[in-house]
């Protein structure tokens, strides 16, 4: 019995077995995992994420290119077979074009939208935060009154009231949304950091000579992190449905960058008369976009949060 | 007390005054509305006669205080498109708007408490389940998209209700109201419930954990140790401590419901102030936006301040914890 392999159950017998290194990661990656509801949520979320990237490699048609679109389509029946050759699942809108390709161009348009505007916001919004909190005193009372401010006017107004004096455009509108979503993020942020700084860690790295900056944003921050995490989700499903709104009412993206709510504005005057489809489809692609981001957001919430920890 | 009061009124006056700033100097950044009024044939001086009559040709700054000099005095300037002064267009159509909220405000606690108390009594129930599972539905439906699919379900599939506009209205106290007929309420119906959803969730959300925190309190064990029907104990014995905070979220969300009526009555062509709005930036009316929007600022404002004091009156830490502050 002199080379009997070592097997694992040796090991085990042998010696405890050494804890897999357990960090923050993991320990939220194990907690997330836990929910059903969660893993559904990020499961519909992916695919919706891979259909609006993959959009020009499986859809029959490019909405907006302008030779593949025939008007003899318009208001096509969902299911009916296209002029040029290909079924339309969901149907055509009122100038002919393929609603399933115009929905997965318009995920893109209004995805992007919102993940951008939402990681503008938090940079914006924590820096102001952290700031707050570090600088204190006569900086951290004008800071905070602004963002009392804003907070207290609904966001639609706002975004509205924006879009209104910038005009129409998707760098605008991204603005518009930055714009309503950084105070979130710089009250939170703010309140996090208030604990943090008295925090002994803080004192040391402040003793070690550090500078302000790398103290508030290597040290500081890294710890604010987890809240903003949490306002992300949550702030990116508003954004995007924000968007959505602006939109439809006619301020928002024009018809040559055609979001989720372009489309549903388009449908608008067609549903009187009975053709559901073009408002409907857009919308249930909007419906299951929040959805899915607001079930994983309140599952990170759960985990997140301290005062629930077991 | 009174010290904190006139604090917070002062607070309030920079806000207005603030939002005055921002507002006017944001608002004409939009363009030139000239270019909205005049026809393609006027020749020059006609142009110029044009922007003399609406007070564009002097420099922003000089518009500016001749704005707030006129706002002071309740005079907003007229409208480009209507040619009546803007603030009596907005005045005359709040009353709709007042009504749309209002009504929207009471489905909201007439549906979402009995659901949501139920919620929070009976946690672990299938129905309990359910009621929560549409809260969540109705956190991220995008309202206007709902307000679509109501018209269709309801007006074009059902014809049960008016798809549109306002019904029949009676004065009241020089008040134009829809409540006070059959027909009007037929019409306000789906706009109001629109308008509702999302307050209707957050109720329901309100209520379930103000119920499961109430249920364990030593008051409810004494009442039920005293042998009260589980109806009094809900009833009275909760029901009385979950109003205060489902109270006070609600009137701070009566603004948001005034700002959202934008979109509801954009569907359902409600005739408000919010309506008229929209109309006004797809026209470049600047008054009329500039006075919408003080408008709404100061009703926020007010609320605030309303909401503020009564809970300090209600509740000494607020105004004691700032006053330290």
């Amino acid at each position: 019995m002199t080379d009997t392999p070592i097997s694992p159950a040796m090991l085990a017998g042998a010696a405890t077995p050494v804890p897999k290194e357990e960090t923050p990661f993991t320990r939220f990656r194990k907690g997330f995992f836990e929910d059903k509801v969660a893993v559904a949520g990020l499961i519909l979320f992916s695919i919706i994420v891979a259909l609006a990237l993959l959009a020009p490699l499986i859809t029959p048609q490019n909405p907006y290119d302008l030779r593949s679109v025939d008007l003899m389509d318009s208001r096509l029946k969902p299911g009916s077979v296209a002029g040029e050759g290909f079924t339309t699942w969901l149907g055509t809108d009122g100038v002919g074009r393929d609603l399933y390709s115009g929905i997965l161009y318009g995920l893109r348009i209004s995805l992007m939208v919102g993940f951008l505007s939402g990681l503008i916001a938090a940079s914006i919004g924590m820096a102001v935060g952290l700031i707050a909190a570090y600088a204190g005193g006569r900086v951290e009372t004008i800071l905070m009154r602004i963002v009392d401010l804003q907070l207290s006017l609904p966001a639609v107004l706002i975004a509205l009231i924006l879009v209104a004096a910038l005009g129409k455009g998707v760098d605008k509108i991204i603005f518009a949304l930055v714009v309503v979503q950084w105070a979130y993020y710089a009250r939170t942020v703010r309140g996090n950091a208030l604990v943090e700084r008295r925090k002994e860690y803080v004192e040391a790295a402040q003793s070690l000579g550090l500078s302000n900056a790398r103290v508030v944003f290597r040290h500081i921050m890294p710890n604010c992190l987890a809240p903003v995490i949490v306002i992300v989700t949550v702030q990116t499903a508003h954004a995007i449905a924000l968007e959505a709104t602006l939109s439809f009412l006619g301020v928002g993206l024009p018809q040559t960058e055609p979001s989720l709510g372009v489309l549903i504005a388009n449908g608008f005057q067609y549903m009187l008369s009975g053709s559901y489809w073009i408002s409907f489809f857009p919308g249930l692609a909007l419906l299951l976009t929040i959805v899915s981001i607001n079930l994983m957001g309140d599952r990170i919430r759960d985990v997140l949060n301290p005062r629930l920890e077991k | 007390m009174l010290a904190f009061i006139i604090r917070r009124i002062g607070q309030a006056m920079l806000v207005i005054g603030v939002m005055v700033v921002i507002v006017f100097f944001g608002v004409n950044v939009i363009g030139d509305p000239v270019w909205m009024l005049i026809s393609p044939e006027m020749d020059q001086s006609a142009v110029e006669a044009t922007k003399i009559a609406l007070g564009l040709d002097k420099p922003i700054w000089e518009q500016f205080i001749y704005f707030v000099g006129n706002a002071l005095q309740g005079d907003m300037g007229r409208s480009f498109v209507h040619g009546e002064p803007a603030i009596k267009l907005i005045l005359s159509r709040m009353p709709a708007t007042m009504e749309l909220a209002l009504v929207a405000l009471f489905m909201a606690i007439l549906i979402g408490m009995p659901l949501g108390v139920y919620a929070g009594l009976k946690p672990e129930t299938r129905l309990a389940k359910g009621i929560m599972a549409v809260s969540i539905l109705g956190f991220s439906l995008p309202t206007f998209w709902v307000g679509l699919m109501l018209i269709m379900f309801f007006s074009i599939m059902l014809g049960w209700l008016p798809a549109t506009g306002r019904g029949d209205t009676v004065r009241v106290l020089g008040i134009e109201t829809s409540l006070l007929s059959l027909n009007g309420w037929t019409y306000i119906a789906l706009p109001a419930l629109n308008l509702a959803l999302l307050k209707i969730s957050l109720v329901i959300r309100l209520a379930r954990a103000g119920v499961r925190e109430a249920a364990l309190m030593d008051y409810v064990k004494f009442a039920r140790a005293k042998g009260l029907s589980q109806r009094r104990i809900v009833g009275v014995h909760i029901l009385k401590n979950i109003m205060i905070p489902i109270v006070t979220v609600l009137g701070l969300e009566f603004g948001s419901l005034v700002a959202f009526s934008v979109v509801t009555e954009t569907i359902f062509a409600w005739p408000g102030m919010g309506k008229l709005l929209l109309e006004a930036i797809q026209r470049l009316d600047r008054p009329v936006i500039v006075a919408y929007v003080m408008v709404v600022v100061v009703l926020f404002v007010v609320i605030n301040l309303v909401v503020d004091v009564l809970y300090s009156v209600l509740d000494p830490r607020v105004r004691l914890t700032e006053a330290k502050a």
